[in-house]
């Protein structure tokens, strides 16, 4: 990949200062993310997924839907490159997907077959503790980090973990606790007000979180204030878009 | 109230797996039902109790903010100015900690669930999972007796067909809540009923839904 320029770098993390400022929503933040790291690197595709106190990883945030699909197909096969740094506490970087199936035989093939041809992953760490990963997914052949690549895209993964711990006493294990039951369990808030605007306005389910992610922005509202809106008020999905 | 024989079971049996003087769960929900539903024992019903008589505690709290409020030290001075009548009086009866979990699946909200021990000091690594699988066990009871299952299929329920984490269950519980004009909560029990009945894992009854290729029907 080409060198981060320090100037997008500068901007993002400006971007992420002002966000973390105000009382902000923290799957709106995410996603955020996801799109500026892929961005920045010139990478395919970024998901994020985090895990609760039982280690059971969760699905959080992706720049699109090819990389949600493999989040959540990592998760339900229990393997790919995202397990592996949250396992192991430790980044997987600059993997061939061409050259991987012996390392995770169901991954590898699949994000093959959707077109990506290399992997990175960054744990998410508080302390000594790994509470989710970064997976950075490269289309081109060479799209490997080099030099600054690897710190850099660790720092944008500490963003996002620092993202989750808005409160800035985070000394004590149950607020950390209280704040990761508390994000998964918007993320889910999410997926039900998808399902809710998939029904009610007659589209998919991704096109679903554009709209609701859409409504948020121009209404200057949270999402998942929006999402639990959606939940709660019987007739707000069915306005949701404007034909 | 707390008549319930196998959530009192349930209280009982999470109480002594972790190591707590008591364990009650009560039921409360957006439309502004507040109960004790059971407790392991008379003291945690009155403890319990005492959040809603007092109208302020770590279970309330909770259930606002939508994620568990963990309380290792009644004592402390900031959770005093927190929850001052709450806190005195619990102390009084003796209860030194609380950990309050919500009892939830997204949006839909059935109540919480109290740990409460006589000495200060955090739950462990070990028993916050644990705790919280307590929490999921019970949203299964809570969700299924919304349509009529009996206790006895509650206590296999959870092996059968777990709430689950997966994308597809909670898009479609949105989806039904929609289609048949019922709540969250009610979706994912229609949701859980269809899947016994057709004796289904719930994560296939989710994604026909999704796909549009299953309908569930009104009543």
């Amino acid at each position: 990949m080409t060198t981060v320029s320090a100037e997008r770098l500068a901007a993002i993390f400006v971007e992420a200062a002002d966000t973390l400022v105000d009382d902000f929503d923290l799957i709106e933040f995410l996603h955020m993310l996801t799109e500026r790291a892929t961005h920045l690197v010139g990478a395919a595709a970024t998901g994020l997924v985090m895990a609760d106190p039982r280690g059971r990883l969760e699905f959080m945030a992706a720049s699109d839907e090819g990389a949600r699909m493999l989040e959540l197909f990592q998760l339900q096969n229990e393997e790919g490159p995202c397990l592996e740094a949250f396992t192991t506490g430790q980044p997987v970087i600059n993997i061939d997907l061409a050259a991987a199936a012996g390392r995770w035989p169901r991954f590898a093939p699949r994000a093959t077959s959707a077109g990506y041809q290399s992997v990175h992953a960054f744990p998410m760490r508080v302390r000594e503790r790994v509470i989710g990963a970064l997976n950075v997914f490269g289309d081109t052949k060479g799209g490997t980090f080099t030099g600054a690549d690897v710190p850099i895209m660790q720092a944008l993964t500490d963003i996002a973990t620092i993202g989750l711990l808005q409160e800035r006493t985070i000394s004590q294990s149950e607020i950390l606790t209280e704040q990761l039951q508390g994000a998964l369990n918007s993320r889910i808030v999410v997926e039900q007000a998808k399902g809710a605007v998939a029904q009610a306005c007659r589209v998919t389910v991704d096109e679903a979180f554009a709209v609701i992610r859409r409504f948020a922005r121009d209404h200057n509202r949270k999402l998942t204030e929006v999402a639990r809106a959606i939940t709660e008020e019987p007739g707000l999905a069915a306005r949701m878009i404007v034909r | 109230m707390a008549t319930d024989d196998f959530l009192t079971h349930l209280c009982r049996t999470a109480a002594e797996a972790l190591s707590a003087s008591g364990v009650g769960i009560s039921v409360m929900t957006d439309d502004g039902t507040r109960g004790v539903c059971a407790a392991s024992d008379p003291l945690s019903e009155r403890v319990e109790d005492l959040q809603f008589v007092m109208g302020e505690g770590p279970c309330i709290d909770a259930f606002a903010a939508r994620r568990p409020v963990l309380v290792a030290d009644l004592g402390g001075s900031a959770v005093h100015r927190r929850w001052p009548s709450y806190a005195s009086a619990a102390m009084q009866d003796g209860i030194r900690a609380v950990f309050a979990f919500p009892l939830q699946v997204g949006a839909a909200r059935l109540g919480i669930l109290d740990v409460l021990r006589h000495q200060a000091g955090p739950l462990t690594d070990e028993q916050v999972p644990l705790a919280l699988t307590f929490a999921d066990l019970t949203v299964e009871v809570l969700l299924d007796r919304q349509v009529g299952a009996g206790n006895s299929d509650v206590t296999h329920a959870p092996a059968a067909v777990d709430v689950g984490h997966r994308a597809e269950i909670f898009q479609a519980q949105g989806m039904v809540m929609v289609q048949l004009g019922v709540s969250l909560g009610e979706a994912l029990s229609r949701m859980r009923a269809h899947a016994y009945a057709e004796n289904r894992p719930l994560d296939d009854v989710a994604r026909d839904i999704v796909a549009r290729r299953l309908h569930l029907d009104k009543d």
